[in-house]
């Protein structure tokens, strides 16, 4: 026998060990139909929003002046109310809102805006909160201290009106500032995106901090088990215990946690755009459009509850999946939370 | 346990004085003052409204004087003559003195009245709220989880846990118009926006008409918006609670010595399982209260929330710091309290 046959039959059961994980959790996710009724939804949505411009009928700011608020005639069967003010048109699928822009682009370009949320809040917690709690639960004693004790200050912070300040601040000092300055650079690429970045920000600033206590107390309790000892012992420095042993400890529980708080992002973006602290007019938001619909919830209620509806449809989505991916990944917690 | 609380209340105090420099380092690094308007006013007049409200002075000097009002007890002789002195808490001391405490200063931009006033007039409003919501999340909740958990795997379960999943995936923005729709304006059953209470409240927050249907037909469809969102956190921990404890030895000991299966899951099981869900009641009503702004703005109601987003605005530095300093100490109060009553109810939790 040589050398290298040696490592190859050492090496095969651990790589089927790890694998045997992730198709038991496949299995399991693939046997849940609520969570593959979410993962479609999710995937339908997210197809739409990445081909938006090619699915809707017109372009989400182009306006029909003499076509405001007008609406397919079908639509009179399932909002009666309607019928005094109605004015019919077969142009708009779905009717136009008050300044004749189509709702159905409107609202397929609006998933944009609700689905670029649901990925980024998760990235932003997972990248910041997972880093920030593995050195914290790492390094313990003082560093520990000191980190956790910022994150039980901002814990203490009331989280939405934090978001709401930080977004008032960003939204008056950034755009006030001289050119040639990084503020305004930043105001410059947020008007690019619509107003996304500072939604983005502003999420991102609450969002770790879940992450960072779980990941700590996780590392706290792996640090001490036998594998990162033997990996000390091996040589190993303590970026590459970090990264390379604790990481993949914790990624199952941290992964589980930020599924299940995606739908709470995708809330808080629809209510900052709801208040007029979102994204920048043209830009439709489900959140903007509920709104202004609002405002004609006596005359013209499709305009708020089409919307609302997609908000909560994709609000469902996540929470079917986020639930799936909980009960496969750790199949103790089920009903936990 | 005494030490352990001591250290508690004074990491409190530490944890809202961190919050009231941020919040005041943020709200005065936003440009603008709050005295601009569409039509400017004359130079003049905006530094003496300046002058008055001390916004010419440094940045530290302002903190430490808004700190010195809000932190330090005052005994004067006289009532309060001024809008600059206004205090929260009036103590009459006998003959002509008053102590008092706690003076966030005037409003701004309502120029007639202080932000001590708006907290008086608004946070009823956002109390009442609250408190209706929780009876909702409650009321429909509990029994919700205790009976998904006693009939766990049957279809009563599964019917329980999808009213749960429905009640966290309809935020209150989409929820709040839907309602608005289908019982304000197509049934026409309750009115759509407003609210049914006026001050003056009994005990500062119970209104005068609580047993008319003036005062619930606006009140019910807010609370059952924000209500149904916590009645699914209820259930599903509930429930969880409940299969975890049904599982304890205690309850196979119960069985064992024959007691009616109903004692077992009244007097055995739900009394344990019920003391984290009461346990979370406490940050849960400061959870609901800080958040009410979502519904108040949705539904126009008169309070505190939806007075925060339109002083954010205005720029009203005192209303805000005022109204994020009130909402962190609900926080802060009902975490303490969560901490020290799992240590008293559950004597295997220790604190070092």
């Amino acid at each position: 026998m040589t050398a290298s046959e040696t490592v190859a039959s050492t090496a095969v059961p651990e790589r089927r060990k790890t694998a045997g994980v992730w198709a038991d959790a496949t299995y399991r996710l693939a046997r849940n139909k609520a969570a593959l009724l979410g993962g479609g939804l999710v995937l339908i949505l997210t197809l739409s929003a990445i081909f938006a411009s090619q699915l809707s009928p017109y372009s989400y700011s182009e306006q029909d002046r003499l076509q405001t608020d007008a609406m397919p005639a079908w639509m009179l069967s399932i909002f009666p109310t309607v019928r005094p003010y109605a004015k019919i048109t077969s142009d708009f699928p779905l009717g136009a809102d008050y300044v004749g822009r189509d709702l159905l682009s409107r609202l397929i370009f609006g998933a944009q805006i609700s689905l670029s949320v649901a990925f980024v809040g998760p990235i932003i917690a997972l990248l910041v909160g997972t880093v920030y709690g593995l050195i914290s639960g790492f390094f313990g004693g003082r560093v520990d201290n000191v980190m956790m004790r910022i994150v039980d200050i901002m814990y203490a912070f009331p989280t939405m009106l934090l978001i709401i300040l930080m977004m008032a601040f960003f939204r008056s000092t950034f755009a006030a500032s001289q050119p040639g300055t990084f503020t305004h650079a930043m105001n410059a690429l947020d008007r690019r995106f619509g107003g996304m970045l500072f939604i983005f920000i502003g999420i991102g600033i609450t969002a770790w901090m879940g992450t960072a206590r779980l990941a700590r107390g996780q590392v706290l309790s792996l640090r001490e088990q036998e594998f990162s000892l033997a990996a000390r012992a091996m040589g190993a420095g303590n970026g590459r215990i970090i990264f390379r042993h604790l990481l993949p400890n914790v990624l199952g529980p941290l992964i589980i946690t930020v599924t299940l708080a995606i739908p709470g992002y995708i809330s808080t973006e629809a209510f900052l755009s709801f208040i007029g602290l979102g994204v920048n007019a043209p830009t439709p938001s489900w959140g903007s459009m509920i709104s202004d619909g609002a405002q004609a919830i006596r005359t013209y209620p499709h305009q708020a509850i089409l919307p609302a509806l997609a908000l909560s449809i994709t609000m469902f989505a996540f929470n079917f999946l986020g639930d799936g991916l909980r009960d496969a990944l750790d199949p103790r917690l089920r009903g936990v939370q | 346990m005494g030490r352990y609380v001591i250290r508690r209340v004074l990491w409190m105090l530490l944890v809202l004085f961190v919050i009231s420099l941020i919040t005041f380092v943020m709200e005065h690094s936003v440009p603008g003052g709050p005295f601009d308007q569409e039509k400017k006013l004359p130079a003049e007049i905006i530094a003496n409204l300046e002058k008055k409200y001390h916004l010419d002075e440094p940045y530290w000097k302002q903190y430490m004087r808004f700190l010195y009002d809000v932190l330090v007890p005052q005994i004067t002789q006289g009532e309060s003559v001024s809008m600059l002195d206004e205090a929260m808490i009036n103590i009459k001391l006998g003959g002509d003195y008053y102590l008092r405490w706690v003076n966030f200063g005037p409003s701004f931009t309502s120029r007639s009245r202080t932000v001590n006033d708006i907290i008086r007039e608004q946070l009823p409003v956002s109390i009442q709220l609250g408190i209706i919501s929780m009876a909702i999340a409650i009321t429909i909740g509990l029994p919700m989880g205790i009976v998904a958990a006693l009939k766990q795997n049957t279809i009563w379960d599964y019917l329980g846990m999808s009213v749960a999943i429905f009640g966290v995936s309809v935020p209150v923005v989409a929820m709040g118009p839907v309602l608005v729709w289908i019982f304000g304006v197509t049934l026409k059953w309750l009115p759509p926006t407003g609210w049914g209470a006026k001050p003056p409240y009994l005990l500062f927050f119970i209104p005068r008409n609580l047993f008319s249907w003036d005062f619930w037909k606006y009140a019910m469809m807010p609370a059952f918006a924000v209500g149904t969102g916590y009645s699914a956190i209820i259930a599903r921990l509930s429930r969880a609670s409940l299969l975890q404890v049904v599982h304890e030895d205690y309850i196979r000991t119960a069985r064992a010595k024959g007691l009616a299966e109903r004692v077992v899951t009244v007097r055995h099981a739900l009394r344990n399982a019920l003391i984290p869900v009461v346990t979370i009641l406490g940050p849960m009503f400061a959870a609901v209260l800080t958040g009410l702004f979502v519904v108040e703005q949705v539904f126009g109601i008169p309070g505190l929330g939806k007075y925060f987003i339109t002083s954010i605005g205005n720029r009203d530095y005192p209303v805000i710091m005022g109204t994020i300093l009130l909402y962190a100490i609900f926080l802060v109060i009902a975490n303490v309290v969560v901490d020290v009553t799992y240590a008293w109810l559950d004597p295997r939790i220790r604190y070092e």
